[in-house]
């Protein structure tokens, strides 16, 4: 019974944003934040409801047409596409509430606001579909779709800084889904199937596997914006507007994200090597630092929260070094659950505290009117919830305690030194120091004083709550991990490998 | 095991409500605000009483909370953690009362108020912490709560004050952090008290314990200001007076010598860390400190930055104690962390006095000031006293301890440093006592007056007036039963087993 319920969660996890988008393209302008409000609450809603039916029935998922892989074409949900359906739809209900107050003032209006609801579920059923596909066309349409929808909001205020940053981002997207397109093609070319798990079954390590790989790899970390590919992001996440900046930051590089965690333990396990994941390590850890670096030096406060999702994508990626070792032959591996944990809280984390981080900073330039860092002066007295909600999120970038960013980073150093692979540490430390400097300048602004006091502009009061709302949610999920746990267990790759009972012994 | 669990959370969450709320509260609802802050701070003491009682008659409250994975919050009562929380929830009800008067009028004391409580949540969750974990997430929040009250005058001065102290305290933090990782990869979840599993360890492992040690050690003496780490505290020093009294007294620097205590006894064990050879080069540290902060203090004018290196010295008291192997030494120790306590924040209380009710801020201003302020310099010579380590008072009580400590770990150059420590603490206070009593006044005192019997506002006096009582009465009821002493002495002695 509750299997057939989960079948129908999944098909409704994609038809309804879907749905909910082409509605909006059809009702009066007027009507479509109303719309667009309550198709997000029935995807939230829908996708608690499946939260809970996975952890009672295990995985599942819907085949279309009743036709079996290779055959049809199948939807497929355990707990990594859970935990990612979950952080879009937390994430995205919030920042939807956000976007229909921030679209009413005049500093909004101008361009083409009028389509960010029916362009935001597109983006929204995109990345559902992502979440949910198993099959490696399939990934690719909803990749490309994915692509187009974030270019397409982050120009939307019509600004000539946007259209240029917006064309680049564009760029980088096709580039990295051809890359892609071409590896599926290989792949489709060696074993006659695209089905993810049917793959994994068949699929041999030899000189074509790892081109592919390595195609589909590069692909999708340009469209992650790794470090050294992660040229695109800073322009086009600051350019945009504040909710879209929010959503691009926040949800759309993790979609190509959690792609890229799904083809390396479930896929391609059998073609990753020590020195595949400790090459991205490598680049992970050099996007820790220069990330991090780069956004100390900005001048601009949406510019440097842009760089500073560079360098907390770098975190994310420190995930496969240490969890790559178990192929090395290492055995009994009781780190592996924490990298995982870690990496992927990492990216949930991340998800709430970069969407508060930008919401906020949105109120900020709404209410000074520009976006320098100097001229934040004394906002602490006169926009207190709203610093409140950045020094929250800043505490979960940090990494420190009780935050979701805490929870994530100490299990990542954790298995960096159970691992033996110490040499991550210093990195981990070393870019929370460089947040901890960007944080505090922002802060240490917004406590100063000033002689000349400038009026501020009035702010919708729903903006202030719903950033604070969001920067709540960085620490709160640093409260609860087990949950969340437990939830990632589902369908786990090391759901047997290890008992997370049994951690932490000698 | 959760037994009577909600205590030990209720009184974490008696100042964190309260601090919470008040952030909701308009600035202008003063009554409100002030009800659910001594509110909070009397339930505070209240439960920490009852906790005692409790303890007394043998019950146990602990609170266990599992994060995820191996990651636990842990809070429970030992003897030690109810000294330091009874030290904190005590001081927290008297420093209200003083910040509410020493406040008076100034703008943004939702703020203040409501980050004021935050901290002394942190400490007080510091002291009831019953593993490294939950320790670690307290001291954290500690830092990130005290950061708003030293920036909180808004100054180019108090902003670069905050800067500094943040790089430290973060610095520190983020050090910490990979030692308790690694004490975890290492050893697991280690409550406070479980120092066999680390001990059996020292031979296979000894060389990287030994590092382990002083990554920790490293972490936690930014905020105990050990030299060279001690850079922050003098700065800190621009913040308003009740912040200081309190940063100086129990939250941020007590939070780092009470972490050392937890990290020598109750982390490595005292065996252990003899045996590893660290306690010998920290209480070398300890001494530098010690004299060092001493003659800096010599040569300061402003009596809150004196005040300041005083703290840097005799803060060390506590590390030294820890670092000499032996009964008496620990037992020195722990009586200062409480000692130490009542009688700085009685220093800080009567500075703060004298620059709000007559705007006096360096001690060469202080000739006569006795006649005008009687009370207040009463209290101040009182404690004043305790540190240099005159009997009856206080200070004389742990200082006694420490020596003979030394003495009996055949460490005799403990009693010279704390002998000339004394001296020095004697050249830096006498001064300032012998220039408010019998000196003549050079100046005019301002005539305005905030009480009209009173030298000042009662709620600016008496606290400064309990606290200097307490230290005396800490001093004089030393060898009754349950005095703080007595209390020290049976931490001790559940540190060292009876051979």
């Amino acid at each position: 019974m509750t299997s057939e319920l989960l079948d129908r969660l999944t098909v409704l996890a994609v038809i309804l944003p879907v749905t909910g988008a082409l509605v909006c393209f059809l009702v009066p302008r007027s009507w479509r934040a109303g719309v667009g409000l309550l198709v997000s609450m029935m995807i939230a809603l829908t996708t608690l409801v499946m939260a809970f039916a996975l952890m009672a029935v295990g995985v599942g998922g819907h085949e279309f047409g009743g036709w079996a892989a290779p055959l049809g074409i199948n939807l497929r949900l355990d707990g990594l596409s859970c935990v990612f359906l979950l952080m879009t739809a937390f994430v995205g209900l919030p920042v939807g509430v956000y976007a229909a107050a921030y679209y009413t003032c005049p500093d909004a209006h101008g361009g083409a606001r009028q389509l960010f609801w029916p362009l935001w579920l597109f983006l929204w059923a995109a990345m559902n579909g992502l979440y949910l596909s198993a099959d490696l066309f399939n990934l690719y349409v909803v990749i490309e779709v994915l692509g187009l929808a974030a270019v397409a909001l982050a120009v939307l205020s019509g600004h000539s800084s946007a259209l240029v940053a917006g064309l680049r981002y564009l760029l980088a997207a096709l580039v990295g889904s051809m890359a892609y397109l071409l590896g599926v093609a290989l792949m489709y070319g060696s074993f006659g199937t695209l089905d993810l798990y049917l793959l994994a079954q068949v699929i041999e390590d030899g000189f074509t596997v790892r081109v592919a790989f390595a195609l589909m790899l590069a692909g999708l970390m340009v469209k992650t914006a790794l470090f050294p590919l992660h040229f695109w992001l800073p322009s086009a996440h600051a350019s945009a507007q504040a909710p879209v900046s929010a959503i691009l930051s926040a949800l759309v590089i993790k979609a190509s994200f959690y792609l890229i965690i799904r083809l390396w333990v479930d896929v391609f396990a059998v073609s990753v090597t020590y020195a595949a994941g400790q090459m991205v390590g490598v680049l992970g850890a050099a996007a820790v630092i220069w990330g991090s670096y780069q956004a100390l030096r900005q001048k601009r406060l949406k510019l440097m929260i842009a760089h500073s999702t560079v360098g907390q994508i770098g975190y994310m990626f420190l995930l496969f070094p240490l969890i790559t070792v178990v192929y090395a032959g290492a055995g009994e591996a009781p780190w592996l659950i924490y990298a995982w944990t870690g990496g992927i809280y990492q990216a949930l984390a991340h998800g709430f505290a970069k969407a508060a981080l930008f919401l906020a900073v949105g109120v900020y330039v709404l209410a000074v009117g520009n976006d320098e860092r100097d001229s934040m002066v004394d906002l602490v007295g006169r926009l207190p919830m709203t610093t409140f909600a950045i020094a929250l999120a800043g505490v979960s970038l940090i990494g420190l305690p009780p935050s979701g960013g805490f929870v994530a980073k100490w299990m990542l150093l954790k298995a960096a030194f159970a691992s033996g692979q110490w040499w991550w540490a210093p990195v981990v430390v070393w870019g929370s120091f460089l947040t901890a400097g960007y944080v505090f300048m922002v802060l240490r602004q917004a406590f100063a004083p000033t002689t000349q006091r400038v009026q501020l502009r009035p702010v919708p009061r729903v903006l202030e709550i719903t950033a604070l709302l969001l920067a709540v949610g960085a620490i709160v999920i640093g409260f609860r991990a087990e949950e969340v746990l437990i939830l990632l267990d589902v369908g786990a790759p090391f759901a047997e490998a290890v008992d997370p009972e049994q951690g932490g012994g000698p | 095991m959760t037994d009577n669990g909600w205590i030990p959370l209720a009184i974490v969450a008696s100042s964190l409500i309260p601090g919470v709320l008040i952030f909701f509260l308009a600035e202008e609802q003063r009554k409100l605000r002030t009800t659910l802050n001594l509110s909070g701070a009397i339930l505070k003491v209240f439960l920490v009483g009852v906790v005692f009682l409790g303890y007394l008659r043998g019950e146990e409250y602990a609170f266990r909370y599992n994060i995820g994975v191996d990651l636990e919050f842990f809070l429970r009562v030992d003897l030690l953690a109810l000294l330091f929380a009874a030290l904190s929830s005590v001081l927290w009800l008297l420093t209200t009362l003083y910040a509410i008067a020493y406040l008076e009028g100034s703008a943004y004391r939702r703020r203040f108020f409501g980050f004021f409580s935050l901290c002394v949540t942190a400490s007080t969750g510091i002291a009831l912490a019953g593993n490294v974990v939950t320790f670690f997430i307290f001291y954290e929040f500690l830092t990130l709560t005290t950061y708003p009250l030293v920036v909180h005058r808004g100054t180019e001065k108090a902003l670069q004050a905050g800067k500094t102290y943040l790089w430290y305290t973060i610095g520190g933090g983020t050090v910490l952090f990979v030692g308790v990782v690694w004490l975890f990869v290492l050893a697991g979840s280690v409550d406070f008290g479980d120092t066999e599993l680390l001990a059996s360890m020292a031979d296979e492992h000894g060389p990287q314990l030994f590092i382990l040690f002083w990554v920790l050690l490293a972490g936690l003496g930014v905020k105990a200001a050990l030299v060279p780490l001690h850079g922050w505290l003098p700065v800190a020093m621009v913040a308003p007076a009740p912040v200081s009294a309190l940063l100086h007294a129990v939250a941020v620097v007590k939070a780092g010598a009470f972490g050392i205590l937890r990290i020598v006894y109750d982390v490595f064990g005292v065996e252990l860390a003899v045996s590893l050879g660290v306690l010998t080069p920290l209480a070398v540290l300890a001494g530098v400190t010690i004299i060092y902060g001493s003659l800096r203090a010599l040569a300061q004018d402003d009596l809150k930055k004196r005040l300041a290196y005083s703290t840097v010295s005799q803060l060390s008291y506590i590390a030294l104690g820890a670092a000499t192997p032996g009964m008496l030494a620990t037992v020195g120790a722990l009586a200062h962390l409480v000692h130490q306590g009542l009688m700085k924040i009685t220093l800080f209380f009567c500075a703060g006095n004298l620059a709000e009710t007559l705007h006096l801020h360096k001690v060469s201003e202080l000739n006569g000031v006795g006649r005008r302020m009687p009370l207040t310099m009463g209290a101040f010579t009182v404690a004043a006293f305790g540190m240099i380590g005159l009997p009856p008072i206080a200070g004389f009580v742990s200082k006694w301890y420490l020596g003979l400590g030394g003495l009996q770990s055949g460490n005799p150059w403990v009693l010279v440093i704390l002998l000339s420590s004394s001296v020095l603490n004697a050249a830096y206070f006498l001064p300032i006592v012998h220039a408010a009593w019998f000196r003549p006044p050079d100046r005019e005192w301002h005539t305005h007056r905030k009480s009209r019997f009173l030298e000042t506002s009662w709620m600016l006096l008496l606290p400064a007036l309990a606290t200097a009582i307490l230290s005396l009465a800490v001093g004089l009821f030393a060898a009754s039963n349950w005095s703080v002493l007595d209390i020290a002495l049976k931490i001790a002695e559940g540190w060292y087993p009876q051979k």
